[in-house]
């Protein structure tokens, strides 16, 4: 994963709340078996209208959503990150994320950066006076700027750490090996086995 | 010292406590895995040359994207059917059991787990998918996790994660006739929204609860995560007890005592204390509805359409808005005069063998309206063999409803079950999200009885509208 400091874009507001993953990306794009080209699918059933925020300019190239409080609920699809990191975003910012879509964003390298719903409400009123403009999301100093507009965010320490690292999960998890094979030994022979094939 | 059912699970699988901000690493004991959130996980373990660390802890099956009739023939859609079979061959290089379509263990992977046993008290099962907070009526610790934890789950079996707060949901009380599991979990949600639930886990108490199926408490647990929570749990009870003795992956004999004798000592100690408490009365609740866009704008069936001027809050007076409008309702309709054009019986929610004699019990002797068409889906191959043995097909057929094979079918729009743009359901599913069913489709969220009630008047009713 590629580390994360600093990202500078332009902002795009996006007044909903809810904006459950079936909007980020409708299921029907889920067939893919790969892991890169969801920007089609991206708030597919929205874009077909040209208001809709991302059909303008300037905010057809943003780079940092703000959006309404409980952003990403719904389904666990990780879809919803790689369709958001596709199209060009690198932030998201709200007064709420639902769990999963927070967690899925942490290992992706998608900063879903927590802020008070008033900040939101100030960032979204700038954005729209003065659309193009550019916001900053420090997370070396968890904090979001734009022009004269500063507020903190909040990110998980743990996916902060990692994200500024550029660290992978599994080569972290794989460092205790050796407990986990311990922690095997000692579980109950009773527990539930399926019925593995061969490999190969 | 004192702890809920939740804390009991998951200090008993952790591997390695964090310390400071580092997360603990928690051990896995069974992993679901079905077509659309594992191709990318595969293909991750591949690329770093990683084996599946316990194939024998996981099981896959074939759910979201097969079609419901017509299974014998290759799928049509080509993208579809390459999901499915790489599913096929991903199963057959790693050495997973695979339940694929046609066979008889075939069937959306949370009904799945269950019926073949594999779902047991105080176990923790994670698959890529939401509605795996279903298992935790069994008083497992299960949860939805994304295609990167899918992959961290095969490469170590484990998963690093904090601990979740604790919320107790206690439903005191007694069901009146006609009032069910999926009405519950509809009036909880409604009462704490959808944002209500993070960064919790649910636990459902009280008489209320204890009273019900092993089938029901899985409805419940099942929609935890439209409340925003990652997992719901029941401490586990003689009703679950009796559903795992005799499935194929239950214990047996010494390991059978052994395994219960552990099982009664999951359950939240008397002193322990939950970081949120809710509380709703069974005796007042009745048949449950949704008139909007998310599972959390839901009203009780006597009710009518709300009026988002009447909403205080901003955020949910504009949601409640574009839902209307979406929904194409007006405000002060009553929901008992809406009509629909779809119903649909099934899901992971609702899609067991007693949500389906639940309904055939309302259609017998009753036909579809003219106009409305009925699916119903069993949410495995096993459910539509006991159905059949029962004779409940006979009776949604008699009634002119639609009998299929197993699968997600018309919960999500990935397979050919969907709603046209405009057309309007009774979903037994659990997401009225825009679009859910298919593009531009309406949806309104409902029990099985409700949705065999509105089938025969063409409107939202209830079996009591029959009479």
């Amino acid at each position: 994963m590629e580390a994360f400091t600093t990202h500078t874009g332009v902002g795009v507001p996006l007044r909903r709340s809810n904006v459950d993953t079936d909007q980020i990306i409708p299921a029907v794009y889920l067939k893919r078996v790969t892991r890169t080209g969801f920007e089609d699918g991206l708030f597919a059933a929205w874009r077909g209208d040209e208001q809709f925020v991302l059909n303008q300019e300037p905010f057809r190239a943003g780079s940092v959503l703000v959006a309404g409080p409980d952003f990403g609920t719904g389904s666990s699809r990780e879809h919803a990150v790689w369709a958001l990191m596709d199209y060009g975003f690198r932030v998201v910012i709200s007064s709420r994320f639902a769990d999963i879509f927070r967690g899925n964003a942490g290992k992706q390298g998608l900063v879903a950066a927590q802020c008070e719903q008033s900040d939101v409400e100030l960032l979204w009123k700038l954005l729209e006076n003065e659309p193009g403009t550019e916001v900053t999301v420090d997370l070396t100093a968890n904090t979001v700027v734009a022009k004269d507009f500063t507020a903190p965010f909040t990110v998980d320490e743990y996916t902060r750490w990692r994200l500024l690292e550029g660290l992978d999960d599994i080569a972290l998890t794989l460092r205790h090996a050796d407990d986990i094979t311990e922690f095997e030994q000692r579980r109950p022979g009773w527990l539930p086995t399926t019925d593995p094939l061969p490999a190969g | 010292m004192s702890r809920t059912l939740a804390e009991k699970v998951w200090e008993a699988h952790v591997v390695r406590h964090g310390s400071g901000a580092e997360p603990d690493l928690l051990y896995i004991d069974l992993h679901l895995l079905h077509e659309v959130t594992s191709p990318q996980a595969f293909d991750g373990l591949r690329l770093a040359g990683r084996q599946l660390r316990r194939p024998d802890l996981t099981i896959a099956t074939e759910d979201h994207n097969v079609p419901t009739i017509d299974i014998e023939l290759p799928i049509a859609d080509p993208v579809s059917r390459t999901q499915v079979e790489t599913l096929r061959k991903n199963c057959a290089e790693f050495g997973v059991r695979l339940h694929p379509m046609g066979d008889f263990e075939q069937g959306i992977v949370h009904v799945v787990g269950p019926q073949l046993g594999l779902t047991q008290p105080g176990m923790t099962v994670v698959c890529g998918d939401s509605h795996t907070s279903t298992h935790g009526a069994f008083g497992a610790l299960a949860f939805g996790i994304g295609t990167s934890e899918v992959e961290h789950v095969m490469a170590t079996q484990t998963l690093p994660l904090r601990p979740f707060k604790t919320m107790a949901i206690t439903v005191d009380g007694e069901l009146k006739p006609g009032v069910t599991a999926k009405d519950i979990i509809l009036a909880v949600i409604a009462k704490i929204g959808t944002g209500g639930g993070q960064g919790y886990v649910l636990e459902y108490r009280g008489s209320a609860i204890e009273a019900l199926s092993m089938e029901a408490r899985m409805t419940v647990c099942n929609m935890s995560i439209e409340a925003g929570a990652r997992a719901g749990m029941i401490a586990p009870d003689q009703t679950t007890f009796d559903y795992i003795e005799g499935r194929p992956h239950a214990p047996s004999g010494a390991d059978w005592d052994t395994a219960v004798e552990y099982w009664k000592t999951l359950r939240t100690d008397d002193d322990a204390e939950f970081d949120a408490e809710v509380r709703l009365d069974a005796d007042e609740l009745t048949p449950f509805v949704t008139w909007g866009t998310n599972p959390g704008q839901g009203l009780p069936l006597s009710a009518s359409v709300p009026d988002p001027e009447a909403i205080v809050d901003e955020n949910e007076r504009v949601a409640a808005e574009k839902a209307l409008t979406y929904m194409g309702l007006e405000p002060g309709t009553p929901l008992r005069d809406i009509h629909v054009d779809t119903v649909f019986l099934g899901s992971c929610t609702n899609g067991r063998i007693e949500d389906l004699r639940a309904a055939a019990d309302v259609l017998r002797g009753h036909k579809v309206a003219d106009g409305v068409r009925m699916l119903v889906v069993p949410g495995s191959m096993r459910v539509r063999a006991q159905a059949e043995s029962e004779g409940l097909h006979e009776v949604f057929l008699a009634a002119g409803a639609e009998w299929r094979q197993a699968g997600c079918s018309m919960c999500l729009g990935m397979n050919p079950d969907q709603l046209k743009p405009g057309e309007r359901s009774a979903s037994t599913s659990n997401r009225n999200f825009e679009g859910r069913q298919g593009k531009g489709g309406r949806t309104h969220l409902v029990s099985p009885l409700v949705a065999a009630a509105t089938a025969v008047r063409g409107t939202l009713s209830s079996p009591a509208d029959l009479v």
